[in-house]
């Protein structure tokens, strides 16, 4: 908002018009699901307009001339069609971005939360690498974190495929190094995401599951299914600062600690500034300090690392990851906070990655940047004459997730769950806000009020996750998954949808279409 | 009111206020129609509503002005038109006296019961409007006490402006074309007549519609000229020499551009485009001006200091909210002198680097906002203002704001803020104007007479001009004498005249009747003795008299006047226009108003001494603590009352 406020030019792509839409200076408001098709067709404006940065291409990237071929059938023309958005609206905003003395890509889960969110994601790094607007200040690819630690979870190795210091377990030398220092063997093989976990418990491969902070039973897709296999868990543990909905489906409940006041710790944030966090007030009840509840889990399980303090796991951390080495708690202090990587107690840090790739001498750039070859493919699921509407679900400013932490206080943002559509959709089913309409897809069926939202166009509808205990929004959504990622097809899928209770009295005009609509 | 919007529809009349200001919705984004595939697939306008952010206010004064009031519907148009929240609108429309967000009929009689009014009877006429045509116009939060099938109400103001022609009121008529018509002189039968719903009588005061100004009438106009006749032209026994700054005022027709230039208009401009800014500015720090607002501030260095700024670009404020009660010499200047203004302001622009020049007028005044918005455009028509003024590539325009009835939009970052289309708060110190002002950006703001001085000072010279008045105080000084005098008015004077000789150009005491004090520098001044009218009327004078010369007020009391009633309605003052912002001055001018109530009812807590121990600590909080001059200056009038002129010597607890 800084940025902007100074004179940032803020161009917005989000199929709804939001509020942060509202600050733009164009919105594009492109179909659902057609993300690919629109970064291709600015790439290919881009290449023919002579905006690519050739300079940058030859020097740090790999794979262009096999992409810049693939590019070819997305004329403005075809990403006018697939996108909705005016040819001219595309040329300019891929004008735009690449003129720019400098520019940045940021987004959230409307990039990710799709079958093919990877492809969506190079797609968009495929931007950055020919307009050169990577590995300078100011520029790159930025995925916006939702929560203060996600960079940390994964800087601490909480990935299938990863060792703290995103390590890779199938590489050799990162892991006998952790081998040696924790006197243990490491299967030499990835582990599963959260979407083969969930396939493994169908399969009975596993069987039981430690769950910490996490509440699966309401934020995953086809949340019936999920709770029915969490059920069916030989057993199940959960740590957890609140009595979810997860955790009252466990065997074993460990109440944990709120780190961020009643625990000591670190957290690092998007842009990869490790900072800590300290004790402010004492855990209430008998919550205990998580790094005190595995310590005591892996003694009962046989193994004694005595009563390590956070500190003394964070040094262990740093010893073993380069990035991370040179962040002691006292530099961190002192500096309030770094950002990796730090390899040593001297380095700075580093404001931005992939500078190595302008490096003049070829052989500091490293591996070289490769473009990706992605191709647009649209949702799974497609409105038809059974379910004409495309659901997209997310996020409102005022909640958070599942609601286990937002929905205990009050706000006058607050309003429960709804489903939101446009003022032409609501007027063709005849219902206003408030009434409640039955939303079905292929998987399920639930209730909700209706919202109007001027932001959204006929046909798009939308509901949030926020509100699982009165409307199980994930009851509709697919469980398609991306592969590549394990992330689900949140954003869209299809839906109908018919007025139960109309609570306002409508003139005929109006009723006509709900009479039409109910004949579907 | 809600963070967010509820789509209702706005009334035709609500809709054509504000789009008339601000052109039609381009899109079904800004308040057009819904449906267009393209709005169903792209938006523009984050940024330009951003950049039309301060339009705000001057679009709330439409459709004040359209309707009379500011209605929900009327209210989420604008924000829909400005991508605004409408808690942020409604934080803006609540702000000022002159809008209303509850529903009020169309025509409203705002009746002055300030102090210097009162010296001319307006707590009696009040009165006698009460008994014979009903209560003022009451606004709750709730809209409660309306009666909006009346056609025209009346209620009570804070000083017009109008001083030397007390008791004044100002008629506001919303609609399609809003009237507003400033009554002089009023009395209560014509108070009645207004109140009825007739025009204001034809009488030779100052009459003016906006409506008017597509079509002027040459006549009328030339009949309002004769109205500014100054009472100094026609005192023979005047010790003082030729009038300066108000030598054209009521000898030329205020709307002819011809006269002003025949009268030696915009030689000055045309003489600083020849010397360059840098010589310019070396005259106006070798005049030794200091502004004329009551900061008393160099005017040179601050344009220095403006110029040298690298950040661009630069702005000019012209600072004629002129709201300090008695104070109306800014008024005089801009009714009879309004092409003196655009150039005395163009040339500051050129002198300072500004391209885009801001008049910000208090809305009480609406006969100057009409007359230099004529001047605005006579001149840029002239060549003498826009983007090549006299054909030398100088590059400067001005844009009038006009206020909505904030005493503290006259302080000099309040205005910045009101401008920018927030509420008129006043903004912490540093960082000060010259680095960062309106919308973050240096800026120069002086007030009028300030201005006023600037053509002869380019003409002449700086040292010309340091030659007249006292060797700190240089230049003639207006001062605004009204009260119990004979002839109330406007009178130019040289720096070193004592306040017995401003008194005695006015006529002195009327009616024979004996002085009880005197206050100077309006509400935010202080009060003096009889006994001590040898004091110069200079800076360095006051200063060493501990008073100070403000504005410019002279207000006379008589023996006739219940001097508590006068501090009673200063304090009552302060409490209406503190914005609330800081806690000194919020609860500050509570405390002191219910002091000064229960001293005058005679009900005090513990006798009038606690009452005044409690006066003055509550006074040393608001002047140490408080973020603006407002607070800072709030208890220092009542202070002098008592401490110094000994008021309330005598006064008793009935309990």
């Amino acid at each position: 908002m800084k940025g902007i406020q100074n004179g940032a030019r803020l161009y917005v792509v989000d199929p709804r018009r939001t509020s942060s839409a509202a600050w733009a200076d164009t919105w594009l408001g492109l179909n659902v699901g057609s993300d690919v098709a629109l970064a291709n067709t600015m790439a290919r404006e881009i290449i023919h307009a002579g905006l690519a940065h050739n300079e940058f291409i030859k020097r740090g990237t790999t794979n262009y001339q096999a992409y810049k071929e693939a590019l070819e059938p997305y004329t403005l023309s075809f990403g006018e069609r697939v996108t909705g958005i005016p040819a001219d609206v595309i040329r300019d905003a891929a004008h735009a971005y690449a003129k720019a003395d400098r520019a940045m890509v940021c987004w959230t889960l409307g990039i990710t939360e799709h079958h093919n969110a990877v492809d969506n994601v190079l797609a968009l790094i495929n931007l950055s690498l020919l307009t050169g607007h990577v590995g300078r200040y100011g520029c790159g690819c930025n995925p916006l974190r939702g929560q203060n630690n996600v960079q940390g979870g994964g800087d601490m190795g909480a990935l299938p495929n990863k060792l703290p210091g995103f390590q890779d377990v199938t590489t050799e030398a990162h892991r006998t190094k952790f081998e040696r220092a924790w006197g243990r063997d490491i299967i030499p093989k990835d582990g599963w995401h959260l979407t083969e976990m969930i396939h493994a418990m169908e399969t009975k491969e596993l069987t039981a599951l430690y769950v910490i902070g996490e509440n699966p039973a309401q934020s995953d897709a086809d949340a019936t299914h999920v709770t029915h296999l969490l059920e069916n868990l030989d057993h199940l543990v959960v740590q957890e600062i609140f009595l979810t909905k997860t955790a009252q489906l466990a065997d074993v409940v460990f109440p944990a600690t709120a780190t961020w006041a009643e625990g000591e710790g670190t957290v690092t944030n998007s842009e990869r500034r490790v900072q800590r966090c300290r004790k402010a007030v004492d855990p209430p009840g008998e919550a205990r300090d998580e790094i005190w509840i595995m310590s005591q889990f892996a003694k009962r399980l046989g193994y004694d690392w005595g009563s390590p303090t956070a500190e003394d796991v964070w040094n262990e951390v740093r010893a073993l990851s380069p990035q991370l080495m040179g962040m002691t708690y006292k530099r961190l202090e002192e500096l309030g906070g770094l950002q990796w990587p730090c390899p040593d107690e001297n380095h700075p840090g580093t404001k931005f990655l992939h500078s190595r790739l302008w490096d003049d001498d070829p052989s500091k750039r490293g591996r070289l940047a490769p473009f990706s070859i992605v191709h647009h493919e649209g949702p799974v699921e497609q409105p038809d004459e059974e379910y004409p509407f495309l659901l997209s679900t997310g996020r409102r400013l005022e909640s958070y997730n599942t609601g286990v932490q937002s929905g205990g206080y009050l706000s006058p943002l607050h309003r429960g769950e709804s489903l939101d559509m446009s003022p032409e959709d609501a007027e063709r089913l005849g219902v206003g806000p408030g009434d409640i309409v039955r939303v079905t897809s292929r998987r399920g069926t639930l209730e909700a009020p209706v919202y109007i939202d001027r932001g959204l166009r006929a046909g798009v509808v939308f509901m949030t996750l926020h509100f699982p205990d009165e409307v199980m929004t994930n009851l509709l959504t697919i469980n398609a998954t991306d592969m590549k990622s394990g992330t689900a097809e949140f954003k869209a899928c299809a839906v109908r949808v018919e007025p139960v209770r109309v609570r306002t009295l409508r003139s005929s005009r109006r009723a006509e279409p709900l009479a039409a609509a109910g004949d579907d | 009111m809600d963070l967010r919007l509820r789509h209702s529809v706005p009334t035709d009349d609500e809709r054509a206020a504000v789009d008339a200001l601000l052109g039609p919705p381009e899109s079904a984004w800004d308040g057009g129609e819904r449906g267009d595939v393209y709005d169903a697939h792209v938006a523009h306008g984050g940024r330009r509503s951003r950049e039309r952010r301060h339009l705000l206010l001057p679009a709330l004064e439409a459709l004040q002005a359209r309707v009379g009031w500011i209605s929900e519907t009327g209210l989420e148009y604008v924000c829909v038109r400005l991508n605004l929240p409408p808690a942020e609108a409604w934080s803006v429309a609540t702000f000022y006296a002159l809008l209303s967000t509850t529903p009020r009929p169309r025509r409203v009689v705002h009746v002055c019961d300030d102090i210097v009014c009162r010296c001319k009877g307006a707590a009696e006429l009040i009165e006698q409007i009460e008994a014979t045509v009903g209560p003022a116009h009451a606004h709750g939060p709730n809209g409660d006490h309306v009666h909006v099938d009346e056609q025209t109400v009346w209620m009570r103001s804070p000083c017009l402006g109008q001083c030397d022609y007390g008791p004044a009121a100002l008629v506001q008529e919303a609609g399609e074309s809003p009237r507003e018509d400033v009554v002089r002189e009023l009395t209560i039968d014509e108070a009645r007549a207004i109140l009825r719903g007739e025009a204001p009588s034809t009488r030779p005061k100052l009459r003016r519609s906006r409506a008017m100004r597509a079509e002027p009438d040459w006549t009328e106009l030339m009949t309002e000229t004769q109205t500014l006749r100054l009472p100094q032209d026609s005192n023979s026994t005047s010790p003082q020499p030729t009038l300066k700054l108000l030598r054209r005022v009521g000898t030329i027709d205020p709307t002819d551009i011809a006269a002003y230039t025949t009268s030696g208009g915009f030689e000055a401009l045309r003489h600083a485009l020849e010397i360059g800014p840098d010589a310019v500015i070396r005259e106006m720090i070798d005049s030794k001006l200091m502004g004329r607002g009551g900061a008393a501030f160099p005017t040179g260095r601050k344009w220095e200091a403006v110029a040298k700024q690298s950040a661009r670009p630069h702005y000019l404020i012209c600072n004629a909210d002129e709201s300090e009660p008695g104070t109306f010499k800014d008024r005089v200047l801009l009714d009879g002198d309004p092409f003196a203004m655009v150039e005395s302001m163009t040339i500051a622009g050129f002198a300072t680097g500004c391209e885009r020049g801001f008049l910000y007028i208090r809305g009480e005044y609406p006969v100057g906002a009409e007359r230099v918005a004529r001047a605005i455009d006579e001149s840029r028509a002239h060549g003498f203002l826009g983007n090549d003024i006299l054909g030398r590539g100088v590059r400067f325009d001005i844009e009038i704001r006009r206020g909505a009835g904030a005493y503290i939009c006259g302080e000099e970052t309040a205005i910045f803020n009101s401008i920018e289309g927030y509420r008129g708060e006043p903004r912490n110190k540093p960082p000060f104007p010259a680095q960062a002002g309106l919308f973050g950006l240096p800026t120069v703001i002086n007030n009028v007479e300030t201005l006023a001085n600037v053509p002869s000072i380019v003409l002449h010279g700086g040292a010309a001009f340091a030659r007249v008045g006292t060797e700190q105080s240089t230049g003639t000084k207006l001062f605004c004498v009204s009260g119990n005098v004979e002839e109330p008015g406007v009178y130019e004077v040289e720096f070193g005249a004592t306040l017995r000789d401003l008194l005695a150009l006015a006529g002195g005491v009327a009616n024979g009747r004996s002085l009880q004090a005197v206050l100077l520098g309006g509400a935010a001044g202080v009060f003096v003795r009889p006994d001590e009218l040898d004091m110069p009327l200079t800076f360095e004078g006051a200063r060493a008299a501990k008073a100070t010369l403000g504005s410019g007020v002279i207000v006379a009391f008589d023996d006739t006047v219940d001097m508590k009633q006068i501090l009673l309605r200063i304090a009552s003052f302060f409490r209406d226009e503190s914005c609330g912002q800081c806690v000194p001055c919020r609860v500050g001018t509570v405390r002191q108003e219910e002091a000064l109530h229960r001293i005058a009812s005679g009900r005090t807590l513990g006798g009038v001494p606690q009452e005044v121990s409690l006066l003055d600590e509550v006074g040393v909080a608001m002047k140490d603590a408080s973020i603006c001059g407002l607070g800072q200056t709030a208890y220092a009038a009542i202070e002098s009352a008592i401490h110094r002129v000994g008021v309330l010597n005598g006064a008793r607890s009935r309990a």
